[in-house]
C-alpha cells in the first residue's frame, strides 16, 4: 500500500490535488495577496497583473476571496464530516452489537429522517435556527450521520457474527471492547472510502446552502457564497461566479478519484487477504 | 393471483401514508420545538419583548405544541394551508400555482432524461468497455462531482450569454402560450437533465449487465441470436424492474434538485418559494412546502416499489 509506484495515476493525481487544497487552506493568510475584505479595484475588473483572477462584485481581489473561501469551505465541511462520522458510526456499531429493540427503534427512526430529502429538511430546520457556523455544522453533521449510520450498521452486523467476535464475547469482554477493539479495526477500510464520499457531499451541501443564501453569511464567504455574490455578473459575460464553482468541482473530482481507489482496494481485500 | 397482489400494493400504500404522517410530525417538531423561540428568531435579537409577545400570540405559540400540530394537520387535510407570516395572504393559491410550475419543469426534464438515459445505457452495454462505455463512466464521475449551480451557470454563460440562444431568466406566467413557456424552460430543463442523466445511465447499464450474466442469455447467445436481439428480447424485459426503480429514484432526486435549479434560473416554482421564505423565516410556508416536497419524494419511492412488485412476479411471494 505504501509503495508509491502501485498507486494508479488517477488516484495519485487525486491525492496531490487534494493535498494542495488542504495546504492552501491552512496557509491562506500567508499566501493571499490582499486582505479578504479590502476593496482593491473596480467592480468585476478583468484579469490583470495585479489581480490574477480579476475582482469580484464589490471590487475585492477574486484570488484572495477564493483562497479564503477554500479555508472556510474545507473547515466547515471537515468538522461536519467528523461529527457525522462520530455520531453515525458510534450509533451504527452500537445498534449492530446491542441489537433488539434498540436497533429496531434507531433503524426505523433513521428511515424516517431519510424519507425527507436532506436539502429540504435542512431548509426547514434552518428557517427557525440562528444562521451561524455552529448551527451549520450541527445541522449538516446530524442530517448526514443517517447515511453513515446505515453503512456502519450494515458493516458491523456482518462482522458481529464472525468467530473472533464470538470468541471475545465468550471471553466476557464488554460491549465497548467489542465495538472498539473487535469491530472498529475491521470496519475501518470501507468506512475510510465512505469518508471521502461524505466529505465531498458535505462540500456540495454547504455550497448549495450558501448559494441559496442560508449558509455562511457575508462578509465571510465560502465558495457557494461567492457564486451567489458574483452570479449577476454572468449575464454581462463576467465569469467570476464560475471560478469558485470550478474550484469545488476540481476538489470533488480529486477526492472521488482517491475514494474510488480505496474502495477498489477494499474489495480486493475481501477477495483475497494477501495484499494487506 | 389477483387478490394477493392487490393486498401487497395496498400494504405498500398504507405504509407510505403512515410514513407521511410521521414525517409531518417530524417537520412540525423541527420548526416548533427546537431550542430557542421561533418568535424571537424571526424578529432577531434586537426585538422588543412586546413585539415578541405579540408575534407569539399571533402565531398561536401560547397553545401547547400538540394542539398547534393538530390544527395544522387538520387544516392541511381540509385544504387550508394557513396564512403566510410575511404578507398575511393565504398560502394555498400561491403554493398551488408554484407546484404546477415545478411539476411542469420536472415533467419535461423527465420526458427527456428517462428515454435518453435508457437508450444510452443500452448502447453502453452493447459496446461494453468500448469508447462510449468509458465516456459514460467518466461523465458519471464528473456530474456527481459538479455542484448543480455550476452546470446551471455554465449553461447560462455559454448558451444564453455567449451564444444568445435563450434568455437566462426563465419567467413563466399564467396564460403564457405553450410554445413560449417551453422556450422559457429549455435551459432549466437541460440543466436538470444533465444533473440526473449520468446516474440514470450508469444504473441502467448495471441493471442490464446483471441480467446479461444469467444462464438464459448464454443460451440465447449459443442459439446464435444477434447481440442486439439478445439485449432487446431477453435481457431488457428482465431488467425493466430495476430500471423503473432507478428511474423513480432519480425522479425523486429531480424534484429535490429542482430547488437549486429554480433559484439559478429565477423560475417561479416551489423550490424558489421555499428558499425565499426560509430566508424570511416564514415558518408556515416552510412547513407546507417541506411537507409537499417530502410527500412527492415518498410518493415516487412508493411508486418505485409498486412497479417493482408488478413487473417482477418473484417479489409477489416474499419467502
Amino acid at each position: 500500500m505504501f509503495d508509491i509506484r502501485r498507486i494508479p495515476l488517477s488516484a495519485l493525481l487525486g491525492v496531490v490535488i487534494t493535498a494542495v487544497y488542504v495546504v492552501v487552506a491552512i496557509f491562506t493568510p500567508w499566501i493571499a495577496p490582499y486582505s479578504d475584505t479590502a476593496v482593491v479595484g473596480d467592480v468585476w475588473a478583468p484579469i490583470s497583473a495585479a489581480h490574477w483572477l480579476g475582482t469580484d462584485n464589490l471590487g475585492r481581489d477574486l484570488l484572495t476571496r477564493l483562497l479564503y473561501g477554500a479555508r472556510i469551505t474545507l473547515f466547515i465541511a471537515a468538522l461536519a464530516t467528523a461529527l457525522s462520522f462520530t455520531l453515525g458510526a458510534s450509533l451504527g456499531f452500537t445498534a449492530a452489537v446491542v441489537g433488539g429493540w434498540f436497533d429496531e427503534f434507531l433503524s426505523r427512526f433513521i428511515d424516517l429522517i431519510m424519507s425527507i430529502p436532506t436539502l429540504i429538511f435542512a431548509l426547514v430546520v434552518l428557517s427557525v435556527l440562528p444562521t451561524n457556523t455552529v448551527t451549520l455544522i450541527l445541522v449538516m453533521g446530524i442530517l448526514d450521520s443517517t447515511r453513515v449510520f446505515r453503512i456502519s450498521r450494515a458493516v458491523a452486523v456482518d462482522i458481529n457474527v464472525m468467530d473472533f467476535v464470538e470468541a471475545a464475547k465468550l471471553r466476557g469482554e464488554g460491549k465497548l471492547w467489542i465495538i472498539f477493539r473487535e469491530i472498529l479495526p475491521n470496519a475501518l477500510s470501507p468506512l475510510v472510502a465512505e469518508l471521502g464520499l461524505r466529505f465531498i457531499f458535505m462540500i456540495l451541501f454547504l455550497s448549495a446552502l450558501s448559494f441559496l443564501g442560508l449558509g455562511v453569511q457575508p462578509p465571510a464567504s465560502d465558495w457557494g457564497g461567492m457564486v451567489k455574490e458574483n452570479k449577476d455578473g454572468i449575464v454581462f459575460g463576467v465569469p467570476a461566479a464560475l471560478l469558485p464553482a470550478a474550484a469545488i468541482s476540481i476538489l470533488a473530482i480529486s477526492v472521488n478519484l482517491v475514494a474510488d481507489w480505496i474502495l477498489n482496494r477494499t474489495t480486493d481485500l475481501k477477495g483475497g487477504r494477501g495484499n494487506a | 393471483m389477483k387478490s394477493p397482489l392487490a393486498k401487497l400494493v395496498a400494504q405498500r400504500v398504507g405504509l407510505s401514508v403512515i410514513l407521511l404522517f410521521a414525517v409531518s410530525i417530524l417537520i412540525f417538531a423541527g420548526t416548533q420545538i427546537l431550542p430557542g423561540d421561533v418568535a424571537q428568531s424571526i424578529l432577531g435579537q434586537a426585538a422588543t419583548p412586546e413585539a415578541v409577545a405579540n408575534l407569539r400570540a399571533s402565531l398561536g405559540l401560547n397553545q401547547p405544541a400538540y394542539l398547534r400540530y393538530l390544527e395544522w394537520l387538520g387544516g392541511l387535510l381540509t385544504g387550508h394551508l394557513g396564512n403566510a407570516l410575511s404578507n398575511g395572504l393565504p398560502i394555498g393559491p400561491e403554493l398551488w400555482q408554484r407546484l404546477k410550475n415545478t411539476l411542469f419543469l420536472a415533467f419535461w426534464a423527465a420526458a427527456i432524461s428517462v428515454p435518453l438515459s435508457t437508450i444510452l445505457g443500452l448502447i453502453a452495454v452493447r459496446h461494453k468497455n468500448g469508447f462510449i462505455d468509458k465516456m459514460i463512466s467518466a461523465t458519471t464521475l464528473l456530474t456527481i462531482s459538479l455542484p448543480d449551480f455550476f452546470i446551471g451557470y455554465l449553461l447560462i454563460y455559454f448558451v444564453a450569454v455567449k451564444l444568445g440562444w435563450f434568455t437566462s431568466v426563465s419567467t413563466v406566467f399564467d396564460g403564457m402560450p405553450f410554445l413560449q413557456r417551453m422556450n422559457a424552460i429549455v435551459l432549466p430543463a437541460t440543466a436538470l437533465t444533465l444533473v440526473v442523466l449520468a446516474q440514470m445511465m450508469r444504473m441502467t447499464r448495471a441493471a442490464i449487465l446483471n441480467v446479461m450474466q444469467s444462464a438464459y442469455v448464454e443460451t440465447a447467445e449459443l442459439k446464435g441470436l444477434s447481440r442486439f436481439n439478445i439485449i432487446w428480447r431477453h435481457a431488457f424485459p428482465n431488467a425493466v424492474a430495476p430500471i423503473i426503480n432507478v428511474v423513480m429514484l432519480n425522479l425523486a432526486y429531480l424534484v429535490v434538485g429542482v430547488v437549486v435549479i429554480e433559484v439559478i434560473f429565477v423560475y417561479p416554482g416551489m423550490g424558489q418559494y421555499l428558499v425565499d421564505h426560509v430566508a424570511k423565516r416564514d415558518v408556515p410556508v416552510v412547513q407546507d412546502c417541506g411537507l409537499i416536497f417530502a410527500a412527492v419524494y415518498i410518493g415516487l419511492n412508493m411508486l418505485a416499489d409498486i412497479f417493482a412488485i408488478l413487473s417482477n412476479p418473484r417479489l409477489r411471494h416474499p419467502k
